[in-house]
Parts: C-alpha cells; sequence; structure tokens
C-alpha cells in the first residue's frame, strides 16, 4: 500500500478497485458472450439442421476447438492485434476490445457446439411433423430453436463460463493494465505474485459470486418461462 | 409470436441491458472506445518494479507533469523487449545490461538510461544445508548449492534474474539443468518463484527489492544468505543490477509515441525523482528498495 491515497483510505480505495476491476470483467465477459451468440446459435443450429460434405470434419474441428487451450488463442490474437502483424493498424493490443476478440474466439466453439446437439436433439420428430404440415425450412429452424431453448441457454451460460473464468488469453492481449485491462482473473495472478494471498482468494470469492449471481438470475429466468409456457 | 417468446426475449435482452449497465457504471468509461484524447504513455516493465510498488509510488507525479496517462505491462525483461522490437509499446524499463546494449544496437532502441540499482542476492532456507552465508564469491556460493544437493528453483523465463542466474553459474564452470533433479526451473515471475522456494526448501536467485517487498509470511522459511547489506557478498559486482529505462526508436516504429518517451526520460533524471526512488520503501519496509546510481 504505497499509493498515499491509499494510505488515506485503504477500505474505501480497495473496495472501488474491486469495483471497477469486477464492472471491466463483467462488460468484457458479457460483450463478448453475446456475440458469440449472435454467430454461434444461428450457425449451431444451421450445422443440426443440414447434411452437407464435410460436415462431420467440421463437427470435430469444433468439438476439438473447445479443447484449445485459451492461451494459444491469446497468442495468436496478440500477433495478429501487434503493430508488427497484419492487424496492428486497428490499435486493440491492451485495450478491452483485443479482450473481447479472444473470449469471442474462446467461447464460440462451446456455443455452436452445444447449440448443435441441443437443436439435433428435437429437430429430426418435431422437423418432419412440420414439414408435413407443410411448414418452410425457416419455420421450422425457428420452431425446433425454440423447443431447443433450454439447451441453447445451457451453451450461453457453459460459454460465458468459460470465458469470465480464463486468464491466459486476457493477460496476453489485454496486458493487465490498472484500470484500464485489468479484470479478476488478472488481478487474482498479480496479487498472487505479490503473495497477498487474501486479498487473491476475496478477489475468487468475487468472480465466483459474480459468476453465481448471474447464473441463477438467467436460470430463474428460464424456470419461469418454462413454467408460464406450459 | 406466442406470449411466452415474447416474454422470453423481453426478459433476457433486460437482463443483458442490465448487467452491461452495472458493468459500464463500474467499469472502464473508455471500454472499447479509442482513447485519443489523452496522451498515454505504453511501458512494458520488469515485473519487480511494478510487484514492488515502485512505479504506484513514483508514476502518479508524472502523470500529473506531463498530463499524460501511463499504461503499465508488467512482464519479464524477456517479453519486454519483444513487446518493443515489434512497436507494441513506447518504452521499456528493464534490468539485462547485455540485452540492452544488443537492443539499442540493433536499432530498435534509443535514449537508453540506467539509473538504479536493485542488487541480486542469493536466499534459501534458514538452516542453510549448502553453507551459502561462507561463500567467497557468488559462483562459489552456487557451487556450493549444486555440491550439497540442496534443490535450487529457477526463474527460467528469459527474465533479467534468469539471465544473471545463467551468468553466475557460467562463472562457477557450471550449467545446470532441469536432468539434475535438484535443479528445478519453473518458468514463472520473481513473486511465484519465491513462493515456490519458500514451499520447497529451496534456494534462488532474487532481486532484493522483491523479496523485502513480498509478503513476509509468504516466504518465512527463507533468508537472504549471499548479497544483502552486512553479508558475504555485498558490493559483489556481479551481482549487481542496474536498470534501464529505453525509448524504442521511431525510425522503426512511428507509430509509437517518442515525445512522451523522451519526456519521461527526462522526468527519470529530475532530482525530485531520483529522491522519492531512493526514499521508497523507507516507510513501508524500514529500508530503500533501489539505490541511484551514482552521477545518474
Amino acid at each position: 500500500m504505497t499509493d498515499p491515497q491509499c494510505l488515506l483510505n485503504p477500505a474505501t480505495n480497495l473496495l472501488s478497485a474491486w469495483t471497477s476491476v469486477a464492472g471491466l470483467t463483467i462488460q468484457v465477459s458479457a460483450t463478448a458472450i453475446i456475440i458469440s451468440a449472435l454467430i454461434g446459435i444461428p450457425f449451431g443450429t444451421w450445422l443440426a439442421m443440414n447434411q452437407f460434405r464435410g460436415r462431420q470434419v467440421l463437427s470435430i474441428v469444433l468439438y476439438a476447438g473447445m479443447g484449445m487451450p485459451p492461451v494459444v488463442v491469446g497468442l495468436i490474437i496478440f500477433m495478429l492485434l501487434s503493430r508488427a502483424g497484419p492487424l496492428g493498424g486497428l490499435g486493440w493490443l491492451f485495450t478491452p476490445a483485443a479482450m473481447v476478440l479472444a473470449q469471442v474466439i474462446i467461447s464460440l466453439p462451446f456455443v455452436v457446439v452445444l447449440t448443435k446437439t441441443s437443436v439435433e436433439g428435437i429437430s429430426s420428430s418435431v422437423s418432419e411433423q412440420l414439414r408435413s404440415l407443410g411448414a418452410t425450412d425457416r419455420q421450422i429452424a425457428r420452431a425446433v430453436l425454440w423447443e431447443a431453448r433450454f439447451g441453447v441457454l445451457v451453451a450461453i451460460l457453459a460459454g460465458f463460463g468459460r470465458v469470465i473464468s480464463e486468464v491466459g488469453a486476457v493477460m496476453l492481449v489485454g496486458g493487465n493494465i490498472d484500470g484500464q485491462t485489468r479484470v479478476l482473473t488478472t488481478a487474482i495472478v498479480l496479487e498472487t505474485r505479490r503473495g497477498q494471498f487474501e486479498q487473491a482468494i476475496i478477489l475468487g470469492a468475487i468472480l465466483v459470486g459474480v459468476t453465481l449471481m448471474i447464473f441463477a438470475f438467467v436460470l430463474h429466468l428460464s424456470q419461469r418461462t418454462r413454467q408460464t409456457s406450459v | 409470436m406466442p406470449r411466452t417468446t415474447i416474454s422470453l426475449i423481453v426478459s433476457v435482452s433486460t437482463f443483458l441491458v442490465v448487467m452491461l449497465l452495472a458493468g459500464y457504471v463500474t467499469g472502464t468509461p473508455a471500454f472499447l472506445m479509442n482513447r485519443d484524447d489523452t496522451d498515454t504513455l505504453r511501458i512494458a516493465t520488469t515485473t519487480s518494479l511494478d510487484d514492488s510498488g515502485l512505479l504506484n509510488d513514483i508514476l502518479p507525479d508524472f502523470e500529473e507533469r506531463y498530463n499524460t496517462q501511463v499504461d503499465l505491462i508488467a512482464v519479464g525483461t524477456g517479453q519486454a523487449m519483444v513487446l518493443a522490437e515489434r512497436g507494441d509499446v513506447d518504452l521499456v524499463l528493464v534490468h539485462a545490461p547485455e540485452l540492452e546494449q544488443e537492443f539499442v544496437a540493433q536499432g530498435y532502441g534509443v535514449d537508453r538510461t540506467t539509473f538504479m540499482t536493485n542488487p541480486f542476492v542469493i536466499v534459501g532456507p534458514v538452516d542453510d544445508p549448502a553453507e551459502v552465508a561462507d561463500a567467497s564469491s557468488a559462483g562459489d556460493a552456487l557451487s556450493r548449492i549444486a555440491d550439497s544437493g540442496a534443490s535450487f528453483v529457477s526463474r527460467g523465463d528469459d527474465s533479467g534474474t534468469h539471465f544473471k542466474e545463467l551468468e553466475i553459474w557460467a562463472s562457477a564452470g557450471l550449467s545446470p539443468s532441469s536432468s539434475m533433479g535438484w535443479y528445478q526451473p519453473v518458468g514463472q515471475g520473481m513473486g511465484e518463484t519465491l513462493l515456490t522456494a519458500n514451499e520447497m526448501e529451496a534456494y534462488t536467485l532474487t532481486d532484493r527489492a522483491t523479496f523485502v517487498a513480498i509478503a513476509p509470511e509468504r516466504v518465512a522459511d527463507l533468508e537472504s544468505l549471499y548479497g544483502s547489506p552486512g553479508q558475504p557478498g555485498e558490493g559483489d559486482p556481479l551481482l549487481d543490477n542496474p536498470y534501464s529505462a529505453i525509448a524504442v526508436n521511431p525510425e522503426s516504429h512511428p507509430e509509437t509515441r517518442i515525445d512522451l518517451a523522451r519526456n519521461f526520460v527526462d522526468w527519470l533524471n529530475m532530482d525530485s525523482t531520483l529522491t522519492s526512488i531512493s526514499e521508497f520503501g523507507v516507510e513501508t519496509h524500514g529500508e530503500p528498495l533501489f539505490t541511484l546510481i551514482e552521477g545518474s
């Protein structure tokens, strides 16, 4: 605690620092998962409902993507966004935008694969029925996706859980800059390195608390819609 | 659309909006926006300067004086140099003199200023099974560890400290490797390496500032044995650890902020800054952590 302001009022300062770190964590991961859902849900549904050459290969690649080490994703994005890299002109390196990009790539395979499997679980029976009633492909897709909505919700939550707890990629592309790109996971690494285990554990508890609140809220919503839709 | 569909969509989007708003209120105001309106100096620094709290202590003065925001990226010296070579930062604060000279000679860096030191010390278990405290030189100290079979934890991460460690082994005519069992390269920062050495009852090489600044209860089983004031090896030139600021060469990376980097170097050489550096640590740890270089 060498910051003079911290000496004046350590508790308040620590609290406001933690709040802004937690806030940025949500900003980054929520933005990433929204983008990921906008791309992944239509793509996963399309994959589940269409037969084409190379479908099997594409599925295997996506399944493997779930096992891709985030730090490798981070390294690739780092090299792309670095000033010496092809996308250096964007000026995204060491900004939240780079962290969002990394998290989109990390969560996308989860959203696509889990959407695909939940749609597949419903698609055959429902779509046959609808087709016999003369529904168009688009109508069938919409109906099947609606039936699979809880699976899709799980897909989003799984992706979100993965990115909000990830540390390697955001450390590399964000740089853990205080007040700019420091999120809960990178702050935990920093406090651990400083031997401040208590602070690291508190930050970990905040991360779990934030995740818990978000999941509880979403599951509560889904429960309510499930009841009203019966 | 069925009523339930609408209600689900409405509630999920409400939730997302609320969450994002909460994030935006508490998080970074400039999220996903360019901060071109403020001058921002990007510094890649070796972890010891950040972990010890020195930069948090002295930087506000620079930021205020030059109306410049500093973005600090704390990494090992090896990674800091790579960031500078690629033009991803404007200035580096590093401690590996030979690499630095090479870096400047290759045209990557300009305006190198060496401004302070933070000597290396050898730390190890309090009972000192290898009798490092009686060593006649830094090389002798490491030889004793190798002979005793006690464990040695190495940074193993191409950091300034790692390079120095290899240099000391070489001075003793030794080149240990992980296949020897007692030599443990962990590939982590100084803080993690000290924590590991403490758990393993092993020796390690550390800069003195990080060892003094780390929470003492976390390294309770470690003691400085060679190189600290009042111990053998104090002032050993091989344990010297000078820190330099180097600006990234604007000729290879014109988009870097050489103007701000030059301001920073000027500011580093101001009497008031040097005084703050030399006094840093006295209040919190009872002793200064960094020593100014005479004549800088």
